[in-house]
């Protein structure tokens, strides 16, 4: 540690403890970010610059019990606590459930000629992040996980790779072991995502899910898929919700100081109206979420067409205002190339083509793949193929 | 008071319902005088892809079933066709122009085959499998087992609306297989009527799928399908069937040509013609 690094830890250390200023100030007060002051405090504790002794632990959960944790993004909204993301949120204009139902009803007509949709199922292929999250997932299983990851489809050497490969926590160490130097951000390699937060029902302390979490980076995920707190949404409770994500975000962060993609689950399937999953989306954008992802795929409904749509305007939306792209992820249900391609014309049409990257558009999919597969060998043979020419997965 | 008469437009049968052709093609069925009977579906290649797709699915539980399960269910098809034979009559004379003696005698045969077929499902294994000689302590045993989805077209001519449905389909579920088949062209009624009965008649979804409209168009699109193990050419003339066999050996399928057995009567070398022979060695004892 240097003698810089020192003074600098000292002095946030001072402003944080002695004049209680929150870590966003002193940031704006030395000219480092946010995260760079928690890192400073922290080493401030670590190398005795800051001693505390106290007879109750301070967790994060209590940290969560004043008001929100507002953040950059939030702040630019004029979103600084509890009751002004109450009246954002409640500002934002209703969903007009039956004008969306009808929009992605035509979004699903549109016709694909033969050689567009050669380029769709490349596309599709190029998105998706190919999932394994059962609670039979072995390591061997992971490895032939990447390994259909790398090369979908041996026969045909010019399929590409896929975005990503999503695991739970505890298989992320496999994976990356798997992938070897062929891991990557989504676009120069294959990302490592991993879901956490106690996934899928969220239902745990805060302290737990921040630990799954950092446990995930810690093995090299480079992406991270968490879920929102669904109950304490339904109750009201929007704090929780929006403190969780921010928290949540901030055990993202690595050692080196980048940090793991945050893809935002939230459950669309059990916020039960188009109203919810609007405001949940924009929370989830304020809170800091890279990506907002419709669901786990373990409740029913999981993704629709409607609720995606939904979900790209807030994104368009958003980037309307601040000129920042958001990605979407829909995930669950989605098994058949015929449906994927209807994805990507609402993508296409609702948020523009320049979402149709790995960067910003996902599908959390596992046996979405082979379809996929099965619909390019038929391209390029032109006779029907059959799941005896794809894996077993 | 005189009433409209509610022609039947005939759906095709896929995974146990009863869809329309995602084409949405219908075509006319006609007696031979051309005399308006009745609409049938005209089905795509995308309706023979989404039936191999329910008949693959469907695969597993067929086979799995007991040799005496599935006996049950063939002979049940048999009875629901008993209880409709008045029906079955009067469609086969509309569109065949068959006399009332033989459009019964056709459906009294088409059941009675159905009962025969179903006797065979539990004996079928005894007589082509057994227990091979071999010079070792290990018994040496073959036994028969279904190849998977076969794809059928029905005879096309002659008075076989239904009994050629009956021959050509019935033989091949014995053993476990499950069946796509394409339907007369010509006479589809007595056919999609058939599907009603396979319907009620506890045969699981997908395990009989029925097709109308042209086996030209559909055919090369099954023989040439990587999932299918198996095709009956009885129904297509010489020249398709001969593409068809071409297009089949890509994919090693057991063909089954025009003539080669009857279109009509029951025969028990066209069970064989759909199974495959697994030959397993098993130790005599352990000490």
């Amino acid at each position: 540690m240097s003698n810089s690094e020192s003074d600098i830890a000292r002095r946030a250390a001072r402003l944080y403890y002695d004049e209680n200023k929150t870590q966003d100030e002193i940031g704006e007060m030395l000219d480092i970010t946010r995260w760079k002051v928690g890192r400073l405090l922290a080493l401030a504790r670590e190398v005795g610059i800051v001693s505390i002794s106290i007879t109750d632990s301070a967790t994060p959960s209590e940290r969560s019990s004043s008001g929100i944790i507002p953040t950059d993004r939030s702040r630019a909204q004029g979103v600084t606590d509890t009751q002004s993301l109450r009246s954002f949120l409640r500002r934002l204009p209703a969903v007009d459930a039956i004008g969306l139902e009808a929009r992605a009803a035509t979004l699903a007509t549109r016709s694909i000629k033969t050689e567009s949709k050669r380029a769709a199922l490349d596309t599709i292929i190029r998105l998706v992040d190919l999932t394994t999250l059962e609670g039979a997932d072995t390591p061997g299983k992971v490895k032939s996980l990447v390994a259909k990851a790398l090369v979908p489809d041996a026969s045909d050497p010019t399929t590409p790779r896929v975005a990503a490969v999503c695991v739970y926590p505890d298989m992320v160490a496999h994976a990356v072991a798997a992938l070897g130097p062929n891991r990557g951000d989504g676009e120069s390699g294959i990302a490592v995502a991993s879901v956490a937060t106690a996934f899928p029902s969220g239902r745990s302390t805060i302290d737990v899910k921040l630990a799954d979490t950092r446990f995930a980076v810690d093995k090299g995920a480079t992406e991270i898929d968490m879920v929102i707190d669904r109950g304490a949404f339904l109750s009201g409770d929007l704090e929780t919700v929006f403190n969780q994500i921010v928290l949540v975000r901030e055990a993202c962060v690595r050692a080196d100081g980048s940090h793991a993609h945050l893809k935002v689950i939230l459950e669309t399937g059990e916020l039960r109206t188009y109203d919810n999953i609007k405001r949940a989306s924009w929370l989830a954008i304020l809170a800091g979420a890279d990506f907002i992802k419709t669901s786990t795929g373990k409740v029913q409904p999981a993704a629709t067409l409607p609720t995606t749509v939904l979900m790209l305007e807030v994104v368009r939306d958003w980037f309307h205002l601040t000129g920042e792209r958001i990605g979407v992820k829909p995930a669950g249900g989605i098994r058949q190339s015929k449906d994927a391609i209807r994805y990507l014309v609402a993508v296409a049409e609702v948020a523009g083509e320049e979402w149709l990257t790995p960067h910003l558009f996902r599908f959390g999919a596992s046996s979405l793949l082979n379809d996929v597969l099965l619909q390019r060998q038929k391209m390029t043979t032109g006779r029907y193929s059959g799941p005896d020419y794809v894996t077993v997965d | 008071m005189s009433r409209l008469p509610v022609a039947k437009t005939y759906k095709l049968f896929i995974g146990g319902a009863f869809p329309r052709s995602e084409s949405g093609r219908v075509y006319d069925v006609a007696t031979p005088t051309g005399e308006f009977i009745a609409n049938a579906s005209k089905a795509s290649r995308k309706d023979a892809r989404d039936a191999v797709v329910a008949a693959r699915a469907a695969v597993a539980k067929w086979s799995g079933a007991t040799a005496n399960n599935r006996g049950q269910v063939l002979y049940r098809i048999a009875e629901m066709l008993e209880g409709r034979t008045a029906q079955f009559i009067d469609e086969i004379q509309k569109s065949t122009g068959a006399s009332a003696k033989d459009a019964s005698a056709e459906v009294h045969a088409a059941i009675d085959l159905l009962v025969w077929y179903a006797g065979w499902t539990d004996k079928y294994a005894q007589v082509v499998g057994g227990a091979n000689p071999v010079a070792g302590p290990f018994f040496n045993l073959s036994v028969p087992e279904p190849t998977g989805v076969v794809a059928v077209v029905a005879p096309q001519t002659g008075p076989t609306s239904l009994l050629g449905l009956v021959a050509t389909v019935a033989p091949a579920l014995v053993t476990g297989n499950t069946v796509v088949v394409i339907a007369s062209e010509s006479s589809p009624c007595a056919a999609m009527s058939f599907a009603e009965v396979v319907a009620t008649s506890d045969v699981p979804g997908g395990v009989v799928n029925i097709l109308t409209g042209s086996p030209t168009e559909m055919t090369p699109w099954l023989a040439s399908h990587q999932d299918i193990n198996a095709i009956d050419l009885t129904g297509a003339d010489s020249e398709l069937a001969l593409a068809c066999e071409r297009d089949a050996a890509e994919t090693l399928k057991r063909v089954v040509r025009p003539g080669q057995f009857s279109a009509t009567l029951g025969s028990i070398d066209r069970i064989g013609a759909f199974v495959e022979t697994k030959t397993v060695w098993h130790t005599k004892s352990l000490s």
